[in-house]
């Protein structure tokens, strides 16, 4: 699946784009849970085709995101529409959850 | 998803789920596995598996769930990510709510697993994800460096100690016991490790501000109280059956798991329980296979009997 590679110096482009919402989330190579939401976000985004972005991003490169935005567990998700963001969601425990989540945001 | 009709609907996608998937599915039946998130279940948490048979090596959990799952592709299962929302196991079909629409099957497999046990303390709610965590190797690393309290004296415990004492400044094994319960593989190397334990203790509160910042103890004996400050405190003390969703419907075990004897049967006609959900005395990934297996030929017994 395609996903966006979330850097600090890119991060302020995408998030503040106007439009199509994307969903970040905060991951790291070493997160077992993080590989969970995978399959999820991959039918998620297959489902809503064109009306989401995905972006990622690597806890262990981009420690100033992760403290900008006040993550301490990995993984969660933080939704941006029009630049503004809502809840961070924590370790989801299903894709309903995340849909429920994303209505909301 | 369409309302459909199944002969077997499979509820989890753990090892004995997909095991049951496997063989229902080889034996000619319509199989949907319903899982809320990703295949495995706690398996898929789990870096390396040494106990698994044919892998020399061992095998990363996630690896070996989608190897489950890829395998019961091959003979026709199919997978929805859905949460079930609510079961009617008693009428015919058998009737489940989900996220994803209603399912339909002639036999239903319950394999929902358990979850981590909570301390059920102050703080630990409010905490979870910011300094409270059930899975040293999901988030062990977050602590690199740090001062951290395990609380619990089993299996799971003495092994979340032992790998936190590779990545953490100092780590605490909070015991209500005076001795650990865990298997002798993880006893000899604890010994060595720099691990501080304190027994005839338990965590009865949660010290915070945005993040944990210490652990409430109480001495069991004495009732004294003491504070002791940390970064992270990791709940190691057992799980509990994932079976709030069954309601009265399926009899329970006084622990809450579901009381199926080695064919798996529950109370319900057409109604199976396989893996951790189920009242055994050894719960692990291969017993939660073999279920899988014979939950297949009684639901096909059943099934034929239509």
């Amino acid at each position: 699946m395609s996903y966006i590679t979330l850097t600090n110096n890119n991060f302020q482009e995408h998030a503040q784009q106007a439009g199509t919402p994307l969903i970040v989330e905060f991951w790291a190579p070493w997160c077992g849970y993080c590989r969970r939401l995978g399959p999820v976000i991959d039918q998620l985004e297959e489902e809503l085709q064109g009306t989401i972005k995905i972006g990622k991003i690597n806890l262990d490169d981009e420690p100033e995101l992760a403290e900008r935005f006040e993550v301490d567990t990995i993984p969660s998700l933080l939704m941006f529409k029009d630049g503004h963001h809502g809840e961070l969601l924590v370790n989801p425990g299903s894709k309903a959850e995340i849909q429920k989540w994303m209505q909301e945001v | 998803m369409k309302q459909k009709e199944y002969d077997v609907v499979i509820v989890g996608g753990g090892p004995g789920g997909y095991t049951a998937a496997l063989y229902a599915a080889r034996s000619g039946f319509s199989v949907l596995v319903l899982e809320k998130l990703s295949p495995g279940g706690q398996m898929a948490t789990t870096g390396q598996i040494d106990n698994y048979p044919g892998f020399e090596e061992g095998v990363d959990g996630f690896e070996l769930a989608a190897k489950m799952k890829k395998g019961a592709d091959r003979f026709g299962v199919e997978t929805a990510f859905a949460q079930v929302e609510e079961m009617e196991l008693t009428s015919t079909p058998k009737k489940l709510a989900t996220s994803e629409g209603v399912v339909l099957g002639r036999t239903v497999i319950l394999a929902m697993g358990a979850s981590p046990r909570e301390l059920d303390v102050p703080g630990e709610r409010e905490m979870r994800g910011h300094g409270i965590a059930y899975c040293a190797a999901c988030d062990g690393m977050m602590y690199k460096n740090k001062t951290v309290v395990i609380a619990g004296g089993g299996n799971s415990a003495a092994a979340d100690a032992l790998l936190l004492s590779k990545i953490c400044k100092e780590v605490h094994l909070v015991h209500r016991r005076n001795e650990l319960r865990a298997s002798r593989i993880y006893m000899e190397p604890l010994k060595n490790s720099n691990v501080i334990f304190h027994w005839n203790t338990r965590v009865t509160g949660i010290l915070h501000e945005k993040r944990v910042i210490g652990a409430k103890l109480e001495d069991v004996a004495t009732k004294e109280i003491s504070y002791l400050p940390c970064d992270g405190i990791f709940v190691a003390i057992g799980r509990v059956p994932d079976t709030a969703i069954l309601k009265e419907q399926v009899t329970l075990d006084s622990h809450g798991y579901i009381q199926a004897d080695e064919t798996t049967r529950t109370n319900i006609p057409g109604v199976f329980a396989v893996g951790d959900i189920r009242s055994k005395p050894l719960r692990q990934i291969i017993t939660a296979a073999s279920d899988g297996a014979v939950a297949s030929k009684y639901a096909e017994e059943f099934l034929n009997g239509m």
